[in-house]
């Protein structure tokens, strides 16, 4: 299992570009915690989700 | 023209109610504001009233009559730029802070330039993806760098959604991140006022050394 955004989700073996992919996130406005460090974005598609993974996708919003 | 304080009082004030520790802190530090609209506008101005030495302020834009409703501008500098017109006015307010502006857009190649010297970057940008864009960047060339971002803030929503919260070691996110204005239609002064007082009070409790939230 993988907690994402604090639910726990069978997503493990999955890369992060094949996870935003499967639940429709964009990728333009993101950006990807992993275990507390901010993931690059060129390592998306190359990062592989671990069993027991912690991963926060914060979608920013417009406005300011 | 009546005299203005000298340095001294000034500092002398600022000293009585922060404390001369946090007041010393503060002036020796520097803060970068990215984006100086209706967040970026009041967060500089708190934080220059509070002391902070040095400012860094970038924005390509200039003051138009659309922005008066909730950015720190007046009337007689609507077609000034953003980054001139702020600093006259800060100036006013706190005449020995020192001020740098860049009069530019902030992209991915000139983020280093811009903000290597800053402690604590605030995001105020305007739009979703040039939120999104600068918090990667900096988090992949600047990783030292404390940054604290505004999202969501737009229509008249209760101001009690509005929180800080952190995402990681160095990155501070505050704002409800639901109200876009795309969605919401509108932003309100005192909204977006709400979500500027977070994230200059999470700087200044940074410069403190207070990293909770």
């Amino acid at each position: 299992m993988v907690k994402i955004n604090g639910e726990n989700i069978s997503a493990a073996g999955l890369t992060i570009s094949a996870y935003l992919d499967k639940s429709d996130y964009g990728t333009s406005r993101i950006a990807v915690e992993r275990n507390g460090e901010i993931v690059p974005k060129a390592l998306y598609a190359t990062t592989v989700l671990e069993d027991g993974d912690e991963l926060e996708i914060v979608q920013f919003v417009g406005g300011g | 023209m009546a005299s203005i304080p000298s340095k001294e009082e000034m500092y002398t004030e600022l000293c009585k109610r922060h404390g001369k520790d946090r007041q010393d802190k503060f002036a020796s530090s520097c803060v970068a504001v990215c984006g100086l609209g209706g967040l970026g506008s009041n967060i500089a101005l708190s934080l220059a009233r509070a002391g902070v030495g040095t400012l860094i302020l970038i924005d390509f834009d200039r003051v138009d009559v659309s922005n008066l409703h909730r950015q720190q501008y007046f009337a007689n500098q609507v077609g000034m730029y953003k980054t001139d017109a702020l600093k006259a006015t800060l100036k006013a307010v706190m005449p020995y802070i020192n001020i740098r502006t860049h009069t530019v857009k902030i992209t991915k190649d000139n983020i280093q330039e811009l903000l290597s010297d800053a402690d604590v970057i605030c995001e105020a940008f305007d739009v979703a993806e040039e939120k999104a864009m600068l918090v990667n960047e900096i988090s992949e060339n600047l990783p030292q760098k404390f940054i604290v971002c505004g999202s969501g803030m737009a229509g008249f929503d209760t101001s009690n959604a509005i929180k800080t919260r952190r995402l990681t070691k160095r990155i501070y996110i505050c704002g409800d991140e639901t109200s876009d204005v795309s969605d919401a239609g509108s932003l309100v002064s005192s909204r977006v006022m709400l979500c500027a007082a977070h994230q200059a009070h999470t700087v200044l409790r940074i410069l403190s050394g207070e990293f909770d939230v």
